[in-house]
């Protein structure tokens, strides 16, 4: 097997890793979003999640009811989103930074109050946590040229919340594109006039919308401190939330190309891991905090030059009151 | 007449003696804080018939309909639907009911089809796969049925207002409508789009369907209905059969007191020209060529109407000519004077009344007093030495404010808490007494009561009588027939006909408006 194709599987293999709460975070803030709510809190709602997940984990030692508590957690945090919102018609980013705030310092707090140990949860063993997971015939495949390693490599052995993220892509653009919910989601984030007339009501619409946020928020945020991790660390999920809701503005708010700046942003972020500390031609050893931004500079020159206009859910950002 | 309004329940009418009223309202009451919009109604709406609701902006009509509706809910009051008495507590209980509504603005998703906007809220299923095949199949029914052809398949986004006004009725009839509201319906419309309507209604009320048409505009009262009920103030104040009345008895109904409809006006003495423009082409903010290569002039002493469908480029042209947007080519002169010239200021002698006073006529948190100026703020007169004259400037916009019946006459007050019509009458006094050699005015009634119409309409004739061009927009053709001098017909972007002014047909001019010149045609 040559070094080439060692490497391209290598970062296949940490971009799928890294794109997972991507992935789940970009497909939350799409129902959010698609229902006329601005979600900028996604990185609380996963920060959040994490911590619960984590603390769970560790008193109960199941990774199912830390999963559980994650879920639970980040649909609590995003009913508060939709209580000063959609309920008390608030601003809708001042609530989601709120929410950043509050979750970004009460998880090490608590964690501090109920574990002692610095703003951390305890590392978790195995029982507690989404391991990887040999697919069938992986290492039969495996000889098999080209085909057999990819599989081997890059499809197996992932944990479990890798294959809901894959198998969430496809679920959310169903729901989104030919269901009931996803017509009056649709409908609801661009003219509510119209979904209140047809004898709709808006703010169930949205309060549903938001639910499914949280949900998949909670699944991403257990990812990275039950999955991808064993602890959860203060600022863990180090703005991810943010890049999620960047790519679904780059994916103008459509499951699938949404995703694929997701797998774009996760490669640029695997790329950044490869290269710390490795000399590279010509320009040396670069410093680890400017290859570390490496992602966040392709989200910016990626929204500033090649998006075009990112046309908005029409209704987003403005509170849904009747016309007198 | 008197009596009417003393007694709601005169002249009701008699429900035909087969079948009871398909609406009948009892004792309707609904106050939106001080503000009693609806004041009792009692209204009976025979079934089977297209029952005109009339009354001018602010008489509690859209209220009334949206309680039918179920958009809001009476404080008190009754309603039965053919006899049975209803409680509509939301739209969906309007729905079950049989209630179907147009409204004016219309309820679409515009990046939705045809096909998702009908079967939004009646998607029969989880999925939406079964409920679009049964939908098409009914829908099909439906387009034969009543002439209302519309492509399922094309995005609202790419139709015509027109095609999209189809769609709220396809809507209404899916959701098994049997009585139809449309409220304002003919607003966006050309006059032969508004008879087409008119007839798709009359189809309607031919197959057994109730038809309820909220206006302000006499015409389509008189062209479409059997009956017609008035409203002024909150209150039902008469109910007549459109046979046996007429526009001049209505229009002093909805009003109060005697009303001049055909405003009086002796022939123009049109003199020097004051704008004069050649092959002007303007785009619009999207870089869309909106204008494309008009060339006209207004004269001193006359006013020259520019007619048509809103969204074919007059407000582009009207917005070019005001020096507020950039022209791509061509020429504009005013008293012999480029446009260009000009820079970035107001041309001098030039009043612009704009087509949206709210978003450019009037700074909504300003005072009246303050407002009075805008724009002119600079003259001299209004500042002593880089400090304005705040009491002078009270005092001038008082006096406009009682020469121009401006009501509530409080100079204090912000722009945004004085009704449409007051709005408008507060711009047209700030551009009219600063005596502008060239009246620039676009759709000077938009949202204006029928007593402040007739104000407005005698202050623009007074204008041209004193010797200014006067150049107007309107969408209203009957606002055009009755000032213009002559008419210029506008279709996308470009005239498509001049006529003289007063005994211009309309048919004519509808047929220009659709963009059907006599070669065509």
């Amino acid at each position: 097997m040559s070094d080439l194709f060692l490497l391209a599987l290598q970062l296949s293999d940490s971009t799928i890793r890294l794109a997972t709460p991507l992935v789940l975070a970009a497909m939350a803030g799409l129902f959010c979003e698609r229902s006329g709510v601005v979600d900028i809190a996604l990185e609380g709602k996963m920060l959040g999640a994490a911590f619960a997940a984590a603390s769970a984990a560790a008193v109960t030692n199941s990774a199912l009811v830390g999963l559980g508590a994650g879920i639970l957690f980040a649909m609590a945090l995003a009913m508060v989103h939709g209580f000063a919102c959609i309920t008390n018609r608030g601003d809708q980013v001042v609530s989601g930074m709120a929410l950043n705030i509050v979750v970004a310092g009460l998880g090490p707090t608590l964690a501090d109050a109920w574990f002692g140990q610095a703003g951390r949860t305890p590392l978790l063993g195995d029982s507690a946590r989404f391991t990887g997971i040999d697919l069938p015939l992986a290492e039969t495949l495996r000889p098999i040229p080209v085909l057999g390693p990819i599989y081997a490599e890059v499809i197996s052995g992932h944990n479990i919340l890798v294959y809901v993220a894959a198998l969430a892509v496809p679920a959310v653009a169903w729901v989104v594109y030919r269901t009931r919910f996803g017509l009056r989601l649709r409908a609801v984030g661009e003219n509510p006039s119209a979904v209140d007339t047809a004898g709709i009501s808006v703010t169930a619409m949205r309060y549903k919308a938001l639910l499914v946020t949280g949900l998949l928020c909670g699944i991403a945020g257990s990812y990275f401190s039950i999955a991808h991790s064993a602890s959860f660390i203060r600022d863990m999920t180090a703005g991810k939330g943010y890049l999620a809701l960047a790519a679904l503005i780059f994916g103008k708010w459509r499951p699938v190309p949404a995703v694929m700046a997701c797998l774009l942003f996760a490669f640029a972020d695997a790329v950044q891991v490869r290269l710390q500390g490795v000399p590279l031609p010509l320009l040396g050893t670069i410093p680890t905090q400017a290859i570390q931004a490496l992602p966040y500079l392709a989200t910016v020159l990626l929204l500033a030059g090649f998006v075009g206009r990112a046309v908005a859910p029409k209704a987003i950002g403005i509170p849904y009151v009747k016309e007198r | 007449m008197a009596a009417s309004a003393a007694d709601p329940r005169a002249g009701l009418l008699t429900p035909l003696a087969d079948r009871p009223p398909a609406i009948a309202l009892s004792g309707i009451d609904k106050r939106f804080g001080p503000v009693h919009a609806n004041k009792a109604i009692e209204l009976a709406i025979p079934a089977g018939t297209i029952h005109g609701i009339i009354g001018e902006n602010g008489a509690g009509k859209s209220t009334l309909m949206n309680i039918l509706y179920g958009y809001y809910t009476a404080d008190r009051g009754e309603i039965r639907i053919d006899g049975q008495p209803v409680k509509i507590a939301s739209t969906q209980d309007a729905i079950a009911a049989g209630i179907g509504m147009v409204h004016q603005h219309f309820m679409l998703v515009e990046p939705f089809t045809v096909l998702e906007n009908v079967l939004l809220g009646a998607e029969g299923g989880f999925t939406l796969k079964a409920g679009m095949a049964k939908a098409r199949a009914e829908l099909a029914a439906l387009e034969r049925d009543y002439g209302l052809e519309v492509d399922l398949d094309a995005r609202i986004a790419d139709l015509p207002v027109g095609i999209q006004q189809r769609v709220e009725i396809l809507k209404a009839l899916f959701r098994g409508a049997r009585i139809l509201i449309l409220d304002e319906p003919t607003g966006v419309l050309t006059p032969q789009e508004a008879d087409h309507l008119f007839r798709i209604l009359r189809h309607l009320r031919d197959q057994g369907r109730t038809v309820v048409l909220i206006t302000h505009k006499l015409r389509e009262i008189m062209a479409a209905t059997d009956n017609v009920s008035v409203m002024r103030q909150g209150a039902m104040v008469a109910h007549r059969r459109t046979a046996e009345t007429t526009r001049e008895e209505l229009a002093e109904l909805m009003v109060g007191r005697k009303v001049l409809l055909r405003v009086e006006k002796a022939p123009a003495k049109p003199g020097r020209t004051v704008l004069e423009v050649k092959d002007l082409v303007v785009r619009d903010a999207n870089g869309v060529v909106r204008v494309k290569g008009v060339s006209f002039d207004v004269r001193a002493g006359e006013i020259v109407g520019i007619a048509g469908v809103a969204g074919n480029g007059q407000s582009e042209l009207l917005e070019a000519l005001a020096g507020i947007r950039p022209i791509e080519r061509g020429t504009v002169t005013i008293n012999g004077q480029p446009l260009a010239s000009f820079g970035l200021s107001r041309p001098t002698g030039l009043g612009h009344v704009p087509e949206d006073r709210l978003r450019m006529g009037l700074l909504r948190h300003f005072s009246a007093s303050e407002n009075a100026i805008l724009g002119y703020q600079d003259r001299p007169g209004y500042s002593h030495h880089g400090f304005l004259d705040l009491a002078g400037i009270v005092r001038l916009c008082r006096g406009w404010m009682r020469s121009y019946d401006v009501r509530p006459e409080n100079t204090e007050l912000q722009a945004q808490s004085f009704s449409g019509g007051n709005q408008q009458k507060l711009v047209l006094a700030r551009e009219l007494e600063h005596d502008p050699g060239l009246l620039l005015v676009g759709q000077p009634t938009r949202g204006v009561d029928i007593g402040a119409i007739e104000f407005i309409h005698k202050r623009l004739i007074a204008m041209r009588d004193a010797g200014k061009a006067v150049l107007l927009v309107s969408v209203e053709l009957d606002e055009i027939r009755s000032l213009a001098d002559r008419i210029l017909v506008m279709f996308d972007g470009a005239f498509t006909g001049e006529l003289p002014g007063g005994e211009a047909e309309e048919r004519r001019i509808g047929l220009l408006m659709a963009g059907i010149t006599e070669a065509a045609a």
